[in-house]
């Protein structure tokens, strides 16, 4: 009986080998698409809904996720809500486009670093005959003195989002009151709602890039008026979530996801994101 | 909190009560006759328009607020009249919504007390006008709910106003697209407070309406 045993396991033993010998080289081959799950596999990203409705995550997510093993929770809001739902621990990072919100959020302590990673410029949309006649503005500043001055129709996001902090900014001083100013509609909504309204209304609107060429079928009276100024930059950033803070914070998922926005693999990613669906980027990496 | 904008929070608060009164107003106007005229009426096509109210009373805000957008956006059948993010067109909206659940509640209250009130009426040999008033009247307690249920609906909404009102501000923003701006915003706590503003002028409504019926009662 004793003999059998052991023969049986020579026997076994032997095989062993002999099948690790023939499959050598498939299981390493194996090994690189296949990565041991991590410990803590979900990481919970709060984001803006511009950053989302680009459609540029689901672009460049899946590479990082079979790379990685990790999962990624996109919750998308507005960036006053992305950031508050972060302070509330309900995220592990943040990839927001609101500079001073930002600098709030890291120097309350509930964030790390901010970490500038990509831009894009806003544009100026508007009806197609251009009624304020701001095409050949120097700025964005210049094209919204003239639109007041004009009074023609202008929707404002109006809800404390990075697009609107981006809009109060360029208006500065002169932002209109829509109780006096009634040419200046604030609308409170989402991107894609306020072009809604514009196309309706024969309005001007500052927006993203991204969501009005992804929404241009439906907007047939819009026109991209005036863009790349300076004035009208937007720069992304993200943030990891302070686990001194913060409880249940998954460090290790944040640190991995940030580590690999900023690697050559997502840099080229993102450059190329936009060219086969719009004929052009939407998105610029910022060179560290 | 709610204090600082005082002067905005009332213009809400004036909006909301406008678009409530009148949608009720409109909806109790078409749907509680219509209610009580299917529980007592005999008229072709009454089975029909039963199932199709209370096929309508599950009728998603959203997709009430889509069909109205549809009809009243520029290219819309009634683009020409301009009406697109005006309150009007919020309480269109909210009639298509609500009066089907007036006429649904209604012919429910009609029926419950039916058997009763006609052995009574023809006890008392009345005509067939009298017979409604009848039943009106001694439904009235429960006809009142009925009002105060599609003002609560009405009041409670946001799906629907916000896609045709726009949640414009100074113009179409009513309580519950506000609160819902200041959730998107971040601003959790003032969203609630916000809410408790809206559940007290609820409270104000109906405890109005039931004075309103107390007195009624001691006048009998």
């Amino acid at each position: 009986m004793k003999k059998l045993l052991a023969i049986l396991m020579a026997l076994s033993v032997l095989f062993s080998f002999a099948a690790c010998n023939s499959g050598g080289e498939e299981t390493t081959a194996a090994e690189e698409t296949t990565v041991a799950t991590p410990e803590n596999p979900t990481i919970r990203m709060s984001t803006t809904t511009s950053v989302n409705d680009s459609g540029l995550l689901p672009f460049i997510f899946p590479v990082f996720e079979q790379k990685t093993g990790y999962k990624v929770e996109v919750q998308s809001a507005g960036t006053g809500a992305a950031i508050q739902k972060a302070k509330d621990g309900n995220a592990d990072l943040i990839l927001v486009h609101s500079k001073a919100s930002e600098e709030e959020f890291v120097n309350e302590g509930y964030g790390v670093e901010r970490i500038p990673f990509m831009f894009n410029y806003f544009v100026v949309v508007g009806p197609k005959d251009d009624p304020a006649e701001i095409k050949d503005s120097e700025n964005a500043a210049a094209a919204f003195s003239k639109i007041a001055a004009a009074e023609s129709k202008f929707v404002s996001r109006g809800d404390d989002s990075g697009t609107h902090k981006a809009e109060l900014k360029i208006w500065g001083e002169n932002t209109p009151d829509g109780e006096t100013d009634t040419w200046y509609i604030s609308a409170g909504q989402g991107m894609g709602a306020c072009l809604t309204m514009a196309n309706e209304q024969g309005a001007y609107c500052l927006t993203d890039k991204a969501t009005f060429l992804s929404n241009k079928d439906s907007l047939p009276e819009l026109d991209i008026i005036l863009e790349e100024s300076e004035d009208m930059k937007n720069t992304y950033s993200v943030i990891e979530c302070n686990p001194e803070k913060l409880d249940g914070i998954n460090t290790d998922g944040a640190k991995a996801l940030i580590d690999w926005l900023l690697s050559e693999e997502a840099d080229s990613l993102i450059a190329k994101y936009g060219e086969e669906e719009y004929g052009q980027a939407l998105f610029t990496v910022i060179a560290e | 909190m709610l204090l600082t904008m005082d002067k905005e929070l009332i213009q809400i608060i004036g909006v909301t009560l406008k678009m409530s009164f009148f949608s009720t107003l409109i909806s109790c106007f078409l749907g509680l006759p219509l209610g009580v005229l299917i529980e007592r009426g005999r008229f072709w096509g009454r089975r029909t328009l039963k199932k199709t109210a209370s096929t309508l009373m599950g009728l998603p805000p959203v997709v009430a607020g889509l069909i109205v957008y549809m009809l009243f956006t520029k290219y819309g059948i009634f683009g020409s009249l301009g009406l697109l993010f005006t309150v009007e067109v919020m309480v269109i909206a909210q009639v298509l919504l609500i009066t089907p659940v007036v006429i649904c509640l209604t012919s429910s209250v009609i029926s419950v007390s039916g058997k009763h009130l006609s052995e009574t009426a023809r006890g008392l040999s009345l005509s067939k006008g009298k017979t409604l008033l009848l039943f009106v009247f001694h439904n009235r307690r429960a006809l009142l709910s009925v009002v105060l249920t599609a003002f609560g609906r009405s009041i409670a909404e946001v799906g629907a106003v916000s896609l045709v009102g726009g949640n414009i501000q100074w113009k179409t923003r009513v309580m519950t697209t506000a609160i819902l701006l200041e959730t998107n915003k971040g601003k959790f706590t003032f969203a609630l407070a916000l809410g408790m503003v809206l559940l007290l002028i609820s409270l104000i409504v109906n405890i109005g309406a039931s004075l309103l019926t107390k007195r009624r009662d001691s006048d009998d």
